[in-house]
């Protein structure tokens, strides 16, 4: 298993505790030792690497996930917290091909690195779910959680704008 | 070696607690907990999961006269919940300046005061407001004021085996206001420098809560009326307030400036927690 960083290396020796959830509408079963994150769960176990490791602290947002259909930090709860919860991830949101916010990501040219994506476009996927017509202040207070090292936030607000303009053409 | 327990009663909750001692943890949003973890702030031996437990009090019940919050009603719900935004606009405020969106999904509101932060943010405002804690143990309940929870740096009233199952806080009363200021390097998923919560009662008088200016979230009040249209009797209201105040340097900011920010964001929260005095009921 990768090591996350900065976790205390005598935790390794907790016990492992199966756990059982439903990741992107398949059900799976995992084994981690009590500490691991859910963060850790889906890249190490389940085998999901678009949730992306950064700062491990709640602080970047690169590790966002959708937990029974609500945005949080996966490197902030527990894996074993997540028994019998459902979780999507960003390969779940793009299941069927790109999804219409991806499409505009790309159109907006929001996409720079990379790194910051996949928790930008979930934070932004739960903000359009929850308000489907929020103005340029909900959409930087949606994402503020969610860091761009190449500052590219100009571009990522407009293709958010632009997801919620053509969703309400619909 | 850290074990964890989904506990489905609070008799579990707290008997798991009581075998863990001082390193067993009780666990609902973690957006503090496994920080500490992680930069070895904190040593725990047993998560204690409370967001399985049924018998808790529920995460919110609103009477005429209070509202009642349990231990797992997140700062999600708080933001947006429309009798606490009517109520308690400044615990609003503050709540709105945790984390971010995503963190305010997991992190609870009781949580935040027992994390004991010196600058949680929620603090000032639930001070102001007159919040009670009740710690419950398997010896029983007890209530405390939350002024006198707050002991020092990261330690409360809440001990080992001991939990806080419920927090209340009185419905303001007609003619009062509240308003919460806070200073921070950056927009968004920072510390806070300095904060402070103000509330104007209807008789006038001043109540004030500050994070960041010293060991603990602090409360201080002057009784009223305090005339806020004359700058010297303000002033002088605001000498008694920030009286208590004794903040550090850090990497935040010096002593200086934060006593100098402190000051000016006191007066701001005060003004705008009079701004908000319904005027119907200060005609008197």
């Amino acid at each position: 298993m990768t090591s996350t960083a900065r976790i205390p290396d005598h935790l390794d020796d907790d016990p492992l505790e199966t756990v059982t959830l439903t990741v992107n509408g398949s059900q799976r079963t995992v084994a981690v030792p009590t500490h691991r994150t859910l963060l850790d769960g889906l890249r190490d176990e389940v085998g999901l690497p678009g949730t992306k490791s950064c700062c491990a602290e709640g602080e970047c947002g690169a590790c966002t996930v959708l937990l029974d259909g609500r945005a949080v930090n996966s490197c902030l709860v527990l894996c074993v917290e997540a028994e019998g919860h459902e979780v999507t991830t960003v390969e779940g949101l793009s299941a069927d091909g790109l999804t219409d916010l991806q499409e505009e990501f790309l159109n907006a040219g929001a996409v720079q690195c990379g790194f910051c994506i996949p928790g930008q476009v979930v934070s932004a996927e739960y903000l359009l779910r929850t308000n489907p017509d929020p103005d340029e202040a909900q959409i930087r207070e949606a994402l503020s959680g969610n860091l761009c090292r190449c500052a590219g936030y100009q571009r990522i607000v407009r293709a958010v704008q632009a997801t919620a303009a053509r969703r309400s053409e619909r | 070696m850290t074990e964890y327990h989904r506990p489905t009663s609070r008799a579990d909750a707290l008997a798991a607690l009581a075998a863990g001692g001082p390193r067993a943890r009780p666990l609902v949003g973690g957006t503090d907990l496994l920080v500490g973890l992680r930069h070895h702030h904190d040593a725990v031996d047993a998560f204690v999961d409370l967001k399985g437990v049924t018998d808790l009090p529920e995460p919110v019940v609103v009477t005429d006269d209070a509202v009642r919050i349990g231990p797992t009603f997140t700062m999600g719900e708080l933001v947006g919940h429309p009798v606490v935004r009517a109520w308690f606009p400044a615990l609003v405020e503050a709540a709105l300046t945790v984390g971010s969106v995503a963190i305010r999904n997991r992190a609870s509101l009781i949580g935040n005061s027992c994390n004991a932060s010196p600058a949680a943010d929620t603090a000032p405002p639930l001070l102001v407001h007159g919040a009670r804690v009740t710690i419950t143990s398997l010896d029983g309940d007890r209530t405390a004021s939350l002024d006198e929870f707050f002991l020092g740096p990261r330690r409360t009233l809440c001990g080992p085996g001991e939990l806080v199952t419920r927090l209340d806080l009185p419905r303001p009363a007609p003619g009062s206001g509240s308003a919460f200021r806070r200073l921070t390097r950056r927009r968004g998923v920072d510390l806070a420098t300095v904060s402070v919560a103000a509330r104007v009662g209807p008789d006038g008088g001043l109540v004030v809560g500050m994070g960041a200016v010293g060991p603990r979230p602090l409360r201080t009040e002057v009784p009223g009326p305090v005339d806020l249209t004359d700058d010297t009797s303000l002033d002088r209201a605001l000498d008694e307030l920030l009286a208590v105040a004794t903040p550090i340097t850090d990497v935040r900011g010096s002593r200086e400036y934060r006593l100098a920010t402190l000051r000016v964001l006191t007066k701001r929260a005060v003004l705008a927690a009079a701004d908000r005095r319904d005027p119907r009921e200060m005609a008197s």
